[in-house]
């Protein structure tokens, strides 16, 4: 394991904040910012949002949102040499940002833990995928091997890989994607964390091998009560998984809020623009598809005003060219669902009502 | 056609197809028994110990102006299939016919006139694009290879491309690496679209790109089609996606074809249960239906080795209706509906082909616990009302559809296990 250190920009943190006494891990205005050669790339600009235990929160956005950095930033995953990190990381009453790095260190793996996308650059392709978890699970917890190996095996078992007493033997190129996807998850909850992080879980697999992961990751968050943050830009994922929802773009929020009004009534434009985008098997065939004009923008020049300002096709309705100079806020527009536009919020509303949701 | 005055290429004098064939309806292309079998071999002196029988047996058409969708999970052979059409592959059996000419074995000498009319589009727009090469030579490529001279010449010509895939003209002298993904799929279209092709393959088009983006590369292909009056092959993996651009979907499962219907028929009523558990796995973007879990059909495990496929029917160590028959005799592929072919012996939406042989497989009952009762109820009921009208039909010209109807009825009796009774009910009430 690499030793991870941090860079103590934050402030040092007294108490907790008292707003999320509830939550089990609380972000707060969390900036992760990447020294390059090309400039100051800002990946991750100010993201606040909590987590309760049982509860999941999607994170959605298209690549380069700023979505994986942000995980990996809670996770404590970024070498102070490139990254600039500040902000507040509370996990269950414990602040991460400035804590020392052996302390962070102690709690991953134990505490919160992670599901990568690709399993197989995940996974270290000279060890047994018996070896890893045991590695994994001793690293928290003074047993012997044997006893390791008991525990790596019925982990094994209860993700569904079949003959865990073999498999456990097995390399990680021994196993297909679907098995391997689980292999990981069971190293992930070798120890019983309490915040697991899923980036892209099911991004590399099939529908039908997807279908079972998911079911999988919703069964064990029950049965073990774990916090979970579920990184996707599969709309669909979200949908099915998640309890509340974060839409980011150019690496900052731009709409927050329960998974359900967030899809029934969405408040910012590029939600809008992403449900226009997708094809659905659960709606009538539609012509074409809606898509957002342009591409993501650099995170080294993000536009200035409303970073989607450039693709969003209601930028000149917000008076006195507002939306190019000043940058919107999180403002709340309905019960803890939040979005950052200027326009009002009857205007956003009415396009929403009259405009989008029929053509969707 | 209407493409003559869109794209202005000259009219290809070297063509040995100059048989007149206009005309919906008409085959462009037909395949029929396409196997592709990649030998594997071991020790020493290289002798082939086995194949992986990526293709094994597949036949369709596509017809002139259509969209053929072809989707399927990872190793079912749906790339391959895509390679072999287009020839960049050596097929082991069977007849690839374009335009009526028999193709499968051309060289490559042969092949290169037919190249100007059937081009891809390949799925990493990373690695398909040469980084040393500027746009302009990119696209402008084909001409070389195939000494067309467009009117205006190459540049102009190149740079009109670029405007109708929706780049900047400007952008000629650039190299891949300055273009975002989104655009490197266009630089990779306006290519496949230089020499004018009449059937362009598409190899999951889409799938490495942005949602947002994605949306514009469908409504690309989607314009050029109108325009340019182009036939589609687009292999993806996405039923989404596929149910958007395609008239027709072809659905693989390990090297073979197990369903092909038109668009409505195929996401209206499924026959084969692959397609239907293949469907139900899509996850809806609408969290209000996350409580209808009950639709959802979990397959179990992942699918078999290409290597060693299952006897018979191959999904039936997957499947929730396998009987005996399923894996000891390999279902052909029947025109059961106008419109709709299916591989399979117990197909949903559709009266039972075998009604006689009823016990399920052991692994057909393992696997009938993930399926939730509703579906299996459901899926009775819509047989046991096509069973109706078959037999109502079949009372009148006398066939031997309700003869079987009440075989079935008899082997009810033997039905042991209660997921089979829920299958077997639909067919004889």
């Amino acid at each position: 394991m690499s030793k991870i250190e941090k860079a103590a920009l934050g402030e040092p943190a007294v108490a907790a904040p008292s707003d999320s006494d509830d939550a089990f891990l609380s972000v707060r205005d969390l900036r992760i910012h990447f020294n390059t050669d090309d400039g100051l790339v800002k990946s991750v600009d100010g993201v606040s949002f909590d987590v309760k235990r049982g509860r999941t929160l999607g994170i959605v956005g298209e690549s380069g949102s700023g979505k994986s950095v942000t995980s990996l930033g809670v996770m404590g995953l970024h070498r102070s040499a490139n990254a600039k990190v500040s902000g507040e990381v509370w996990l269950d009453g414990q602040e991460l940002v400035g804590a020392d790095p052996d302390d962070v260190r102690r709690l991953r793996g134990r505490k919160m833990a992670m599901i990568f996308q690709d399993p197989l650059s995940a996974m270290h392709p000279y060890y047994t995928v018996g070896q890893q978890i045991i590695e994994a699970y001793r690293v928290h917890h003074k047993v012997s091997k044997k006893e390791a190996r008991k525990r790596a095996v019925e982990m094994l078992d209860r993700v569904g890989i079949p003959e865990p007493d073999k498999r456990v033997d097995g390399y990680p190129h021994e196993f297909s994607g679907g098995m391997r996807q689980r292999a990981m998850i069971a190293m992930a909850l070798v120890n019983n964390p309490e915040l697991l992080i899923a980036d892209e879980p099911t991004t590399a697999l099939d529908v039908t091998v997807q279908a079972q992961i998911l079911d999988l990751i919703r069964d064990l968050q029950k049965e073990f009560g774990s916090a979970v943050i579920m990184i996707t830009h599969d709309l669909g994922v979200v949908a099915e998984m998640a309890d509340d929802l974060l839409v980011m773009y150019a690496g900052r929020p731009v709409e927050r809020g329960p998974a359900e009004s967030v899809f029934s009534e969405p408040r910012h434009p590029y939600t809008w623009g992403l449900l226009g985008s997708m094809p659905r098997l659960d709606r009538e065939e539609t012509d074409r598809l809606i898509p957002i004009k342009g591409a993501p923008p650099s995170l080294i020049n993000v536009p200035s005003g409303c970073a989607f300002n450039p693709r969003c096709p209601y930028a000149d309705i917000p008076k006195d060219n507002v939306t190019r100079t000043v940058r919107p806020e999180l403002t709340e527009v309905g019960s803890e669902h939040w979005a950052a536009c200027h326009m009002d919020q009857e205007q956003r509303e009415r396009i929403w009502t009259e405009e989008i949701a029929p053509k969707l | 056609m209407s493409d003559e005055k869109a794209v202005s290429i000259p009219k290809q004098a070297g063509s040995t197809l100059t048989e007149d064939s206009a005309g919906d309806g008409e085959v462009l292309l037909r395949v029929s028994g396409l196997k592709k079998h990649f030998p594997i071999r071991k020790g020493l002196l290289q002798r082939q110990t086995g194949a992986v029988r990526a293709v094994d047996g597949i036949d369709f058409e596509v017809r002139k102006g259509e969209t053929l969708g072809v989707v399927g999970e990872s190793g079912c052979g749906k790339s391959t299939m895509g390679r072999l059409i287009t020839r960049l592959l050596e097929p082991t059996g069977g007849t690839v016919e374009f335009e009526g000419r028999d193709i499968t074995h051309l060289g490559v000498g042969q092949m290169r006139p037919m190249r100007r009319d059937v081009q891809m589009i390949f799925q990493d727009p990373y690695s398909s694009l040469n980084p040393r090469h500027t746009i302009g030579t990119i696209v402008g490529a084909p001409f070389k290879l195939q000494g067309v001279q467009p009117e205006g010449g190459v540049k102009k010509e190149v740079q009109r491309l670029l405007s109708v895939v929706g780049l900047n003209p400007e952008h000629y002298n650039r190299y891949p690496h300055e273009f975002s993904g989104g655009q490197r799929q266009r630089i990779g279209i306006a290519r496949a679209l230089a020499l004018n092709p009449k059937l362009v393959v598409a190899d999951e088009p889409v799938s490495a790109l942005d949602v947002s983006i994605q949306a514009q590369v469908v409504n690309l292909l989607d314009d050029l089609q109108e325009e340019l009056g182009l036939t589609y092959v687009i292999i993806a993996h996405d039923l989404s996606v596929v149910r958007h651009v395609s008239d027709r979907i072809a659905v693989m499962y390990l090297g073979k074809i197990v369903e092909l219907a038109d668009r409505e028929s195929l996401y209206t009523a499924p026959m084969h249960p692959y397609t239907k558990a293949l469907m139900s796995a899509v996850p809806i973007p609408d969290p209000k239906r996350r409580g209808v879990k009950s639709e959802r059909i979990l397959l179990r495990g992942d699918v078999p080795s290409p290597i060693a496929p299952p006897s018979g029917c191959r999904f039936h160590t997957r499947c929730w209706k396998a009987t005996e028959v399923c894996r000891t005799t390999e279902p052909p592929l029947l025109e059961l509906k106008p419109g709709q072919r299916v591989a399979c012996h117990h197909p949903e939406n559709f009266q039972d082909q075998q009604p006689q042989d009823t016990v399920l497989l052991s692994v057909a009952k393992e696997a009938a616990e993930l399926v939730a009762d509703e579906v299996l109820a459901e899926s009775a009921e819509t047989s046991a009302a096509v069973a109706a009208v078959a037999a109502e039909v079949s009372e009148a010209a006398e066939a031997p559809v309700a003869e079987d109807a009440s075989e079935a009825a008899a082997a009810e009796d033997d039905a042991e296990a209660p997921a089979s009774e829920d299958v077997t009910d639909g067919d004889n009430k």
